[in-house]
């Protein structure tokens, strides 16, 4: 093979089908903008497996909570049975905690000792209590949350090997949790405080409950506003307007709305709803309607392209058996375009469920411990629910922010589901 | 009486209108006479006199109910609470009131807020009692006047598809009162920001430090509000975030439309779309959790000082939000270019990436500006995944691995837990936002256009 064509300068006897240097070039160019194309989508999807992969993992302490379980005495005269709510539970508690513990005596090891249970059991107790008075001066047994150390220490993400100044519990601590475990006492049930309970300062007892429900009047709010008005704006747009300046300046305004970055409209329900208005701060009801303004340009564009697509022979059938313009819109167009409209609905309702900026600026990221009664009450919702856990120091908030990203996640996948469904069943081909 | 009880009274009065039209509409049928609109129109045109007017007067009433109470209270006060006082003092003096009106009484009031806290009990009463008596008065006045005009040869349908025209008239003029609100209230509260820091000590100045100013009598108006450093880092982590997504979405979106088979394309295009369905809260918390200390480490690995809010951590992430815009608009680019002119490309011999290189990109180019455009746009105006992973201080730098700052976070950090409005600071923010939306409008504008532009010349 001494006689290789470039360098004995001889050209080279092929057949003409055979590829020559230069289109064999030009294969490997057309082989590499495959592979770049390959390499951008797998690096697209890496991330995004990326993403949901370590929001999954961090979010998995969060499934469960360990609890603690403690025989309680309330002796009679503890608390006035037609007053349970004023009783000492905290030091009820204490005594039962000291029977279980006698030899801890000194303040700093008593403190030491109640930093292993969580704040709350208090309140489970005064609960327990007001539910059944008749608990009074009898001894039962209660659970509740140890916190969020006695948490940790339970999943094993505080390494005991380490020097006691290098973990956040001390050798007593693990000494007292291991012998809670050899009584057979903790126990570790699914979280479901973590969508029932309120916010709290304490991870253990923070739970998405209050932000549950603001963020559901926010987004009834939204559907209330946006839904009658974005159709309404979208039938007179495609089926009444006529073509002159005043439609095209509110078209290309319908255009430019969908765009307009997040936060503005946060600027805009702090300057003209909470300033001009006087509404009040952090209510869902002011977040409904920033929402609402932000999503009506979504809807508006969905229904206009529902609209679109009923053809106009069923327009013309109508008008022929003399019925008026708005009965055609009414009885005809508009069902027919329903299914291509709540799907755009669902989908922008979807948005506004995960935006978070404008309702940052409205002050719905407000510390609030028990959920809203009405929607003008003050009040968090899910997105600033997660924010608010995401900044706080504490590391059980960190997977409790993981999990309540994937409640949210779990929210917008069923409501993007259900459109899909409703595109795919309810669909019309003309 | 609550709100809510007062819509649904009104609902079912005019429910009642519709009755009462219909079946007065119906007797005249049934006495011989010819209708020009059938019965239901007529209760139709009473239901919507009825229960539109109302409906109306109680927002309206709502709406106005608060501030009108505020006024009479301001001034059936004591000279002495409310003489020579600022703003900010009379509404603390009000809230006050409220708070010893609703029960919760804090120290010892004043005898003069006790006695106003009656006085607006009593307001709010005869307010509540003087909404339910007018939205009565109203909704059966309706009912009359609408009962009074219907007749055999009244044209009941033509009116109510008028009111129902007038109506959807309304709704999207309020797509256009939503940007007249924007404008306005950027304007209103940016003029007074400037008022008190000149324009182009804002816009030119290289010195951001607006939290300095604690008091108002504190301000240093020269020197606080520079923005430079804002506006930089805005620019620098956009630039990141384009600079992440704009080769990854135009690859993928060459290779799906031009060289993945249909299964492939059908499957590939959905979970690339997911990217951008995920709230950008979730990214903000990703870049945090994962990507700030995987960079950190990483770069602290090759003995590089890497600041734990760098500007590479939060434009990585944010490229990777965008990849979904500039994919699907190359893609819809792309897919738009006639087929004839591939088979040309092909015809003369050229390889699929020469005809890609050649043919397809520089036909579908406007429409992947016009995408990339709005990308831009997409990344300045992003608010959550800066709050959380980009840094807090402006600085001016270069180093992809220092921490930035941008003018949604600014605007965020301003106004968090501040409710008042005439400090520089709560206004700087109005500034700052008046700046995003112009700049975020331009793009706007101009890739909506390119992209018409585009769209009709394949059309």
């Amino acid at each position: 093979m001494s006689d290789t064509t470039a360098q004995s300068g001889k050209p080279k006897e092929r057949a003409w089908y055979e590829p020559d240097a230069k289109l064999s070039r030009r294969h490997a160019a057309d082989r590499r903008l495959r592979i770049y194309g390959i390499a951008a989508i797998v690096f697209a999807l890496s991330m995004l497996a990326t993403l949901v992969g370590t929001i999954a993992i961090t979010a998995a302490p969060a499934v469960t909570q360990t609890m603690v379980t403690l025989e309680v005495e309330v002796p009679e005269g503890a608390v006035d049975p037609s007053d349970p709510r004023g009783g000492s539970y905290q030091k009820i508690l204490n005594e039962s905690v000291a029977r279980i513990f006698p030899e801890v005596d000194t303040p700093r090891e008593l403190r030491e000792l109640r930093q292993i249970f969580s704040n709350g059991g208090q309140y489970a107790l005064r609960d327990k209590v007001v539910a059944d008075p008749s608990l009074i001066g009898r001894t039962f047994e209660i659970t509740f949350p140890l916190s969020d150390i006695g948490d940790q220490l339970h999943k094993g993400e505080i390494d005991r090997n380490l020097p006691p100044d290098y973990r956040r519990v001390s050798d007593q601590q693990i000494g007292w949790y291991d012998r809670l475990v050899a009584q057979d006492r903790i126990s570790a049930p699914f979280n479901w405080g973590l969508i029932f309970n309120a916010d709290s300062r304490f991870p253990e007892l923070a739970g998405l409950w209050g932000a549950l429900v603001g963020s559901f009047y926010a987004l009834l709010i939204c559907f209330l506003v946006s839904f009658p008005v974005g159709i309404s704006a979208a039938v007179y747009l495609e089926e009444f307007a006529p073509k002159n300046r005043l439609t095209d300046l509110i078209e290309v305004n319908i255009n430019n709305l969908a765009a307009v970055p997040s936060i503005v409209f946060g600027l805009l329900g702090l300057a003209v709803f909470l300033n001009f208005f006087g509404m009040p701060r952090s209510a869902p009801i002011v977040g409904g309607l920033v929402l609402s303004l932000m999503t009506l340009p979504t809807i508006i564009i969905a229904t206009r392209a529902a609209l679109k697509a009923v053809p106009p022979s069923i327009r013309e059938a109508a008008i022929g058996v003399g019925a008026s313009k708005m009965q055609t819109v009414g009885h005809h167009v508009l069902p027919l375009a329903m299914p291509g409209i709540l799907t755009g609905t669902i989908i922008g309702l979807a948005q506004a469920l995960g935006e978070t900026a404008p309702l940052l600026l409205i002050g719905m990221n407000a510390f609030i411990t028990a959920a809203p009664d009405s929607m003008f009450n003050p009040s968090t919702a899910l997105p600033t629910q997660i924010y608010i856990w995401a900044d706080s120091p504490e590391r059980g908030f960190t997977s409790r922010t993981s999990a309540a990203i994937i409640v949210l996640l779990g929210f917008l996948v069923c409501m993007n589901a259900i459109a899909i469904y409703m595109r795919k069943r309810f669909e019309r081909r003309w | 009486m609550s709100v809510s009880l007062l819509f649904a009274i009104v609902l079912v009065l005019a429910l009642v209108g519709y009755f009462l039209g219909r079946a007065n509409a119906s007797g005249l049928k049934a006495s011989g006479k010819n209708l020009h609109s059938i019965p239901p129109y007529h209760g139709y045109y009473i239901a919507l006199w009825c229960g539109l007017p109302a409906f109306v007067l109680v927002l309206v009433w709502q709406a106005a109910q608060g501030s009108i109470i505020d006024q009479i209270l301001i001034a059936g006060l004591p000279s002495h609470l409310t003489e020579g006082t600022s703003a900010a003092r009379v509404s603390l003096i009000l809230g006050e009131i409220k708070n010893v009106a609703a029960g919760r009484v804090f120290g010892t009031p004043e005898p003069a807020v006790i006695e106003a806290a009656e006085h607006y009990k009593s307001l709010q009463s005869t307010a509540s009692l003087a909404l339910v008596a007018c939205t009565l008065a109203v909704a059966v006045g309706g009912i009359a006047f609408a009962r009074a005009r219907l007749s055999p040869d009244f044209r009941a349908r033509n009116r109510v598809d008028g009111i129902l025209r007038g109506l959807l008239i309304i709704c999207s003029v309020l797509a256009i009162l939503t940007t007249l609100g924007i404008i306005l209230s950027l304007l209103i509260e940016s003029f007074a920001f400037f008022s008190r820091v000149p324009v182009l000590s804002f816009l030119f100045g290289m010195e951001w430090s607006p939290q300095m100013a604690i008091r108002s009598d504190q301000v240093a108006a020269e020197g606080a509000f520079g923005a430079v450093p804002v506006f930089w880092g805005t620019i620098f982590i956009s630039a990141i975030a384009m600079f992440v997504a704009l080769p990854v979405g135009l690859f993928s979106a060459i290779y799906l439309v031009e060289y993945a088979d249909k299964r492939v394309r059908s499957f590939v295009k959905p979970l690339l779309e997911i990217l951008a369905g995920i709230p950008t809260i979730v990214y903000g918390f990703f870049a945090v959790l994962t990507v700030a200390p995987f960079i950190r480490e990483f770069g602290m690995s090759l003995g590089l000082d890497v600041a734990s809010n760098s500007a590479l951590a939060a434009g990585g992430v944010m490229g990777i939000m965008i990849i979904p815009f500039i994919s699907s608009f190359s893609d819809d680019a792309i897919s738009a270019v006639p087929q004839s002119m591939r088979d040309g490309a092909y015809a003369l011999g050229a390889t699929k990436a020469e005809t890609i290189r050649q043919v397809l990109l520089p036909a579908a180019l406007p429409g992947i500006v016009g995408g990339v455009l709005l990308a831009v746009s997409r990344a300045i105006g992003e608010t959550m995944i800066v709050v959380m992973a980009a840094g807090l201080t402006a600085t001016l730098t270069a180093n992809p691995l220092e921490g930035v700052t941008t003018v949604t976070v600014q605007i965020v950090t301003l106004l968090i837990g501040d409710t008042e409005f005439d400090s520089p600071k709560t206004l700087a923010a109005f500034g700052l936002g008046l700046v995003l939306f112009i700049s975020t409008l331009v793009l706007n504008i101009v890739a909506l256009q390119v992209v018409k532009r585009y769209r009709e010349r394949y059309e």
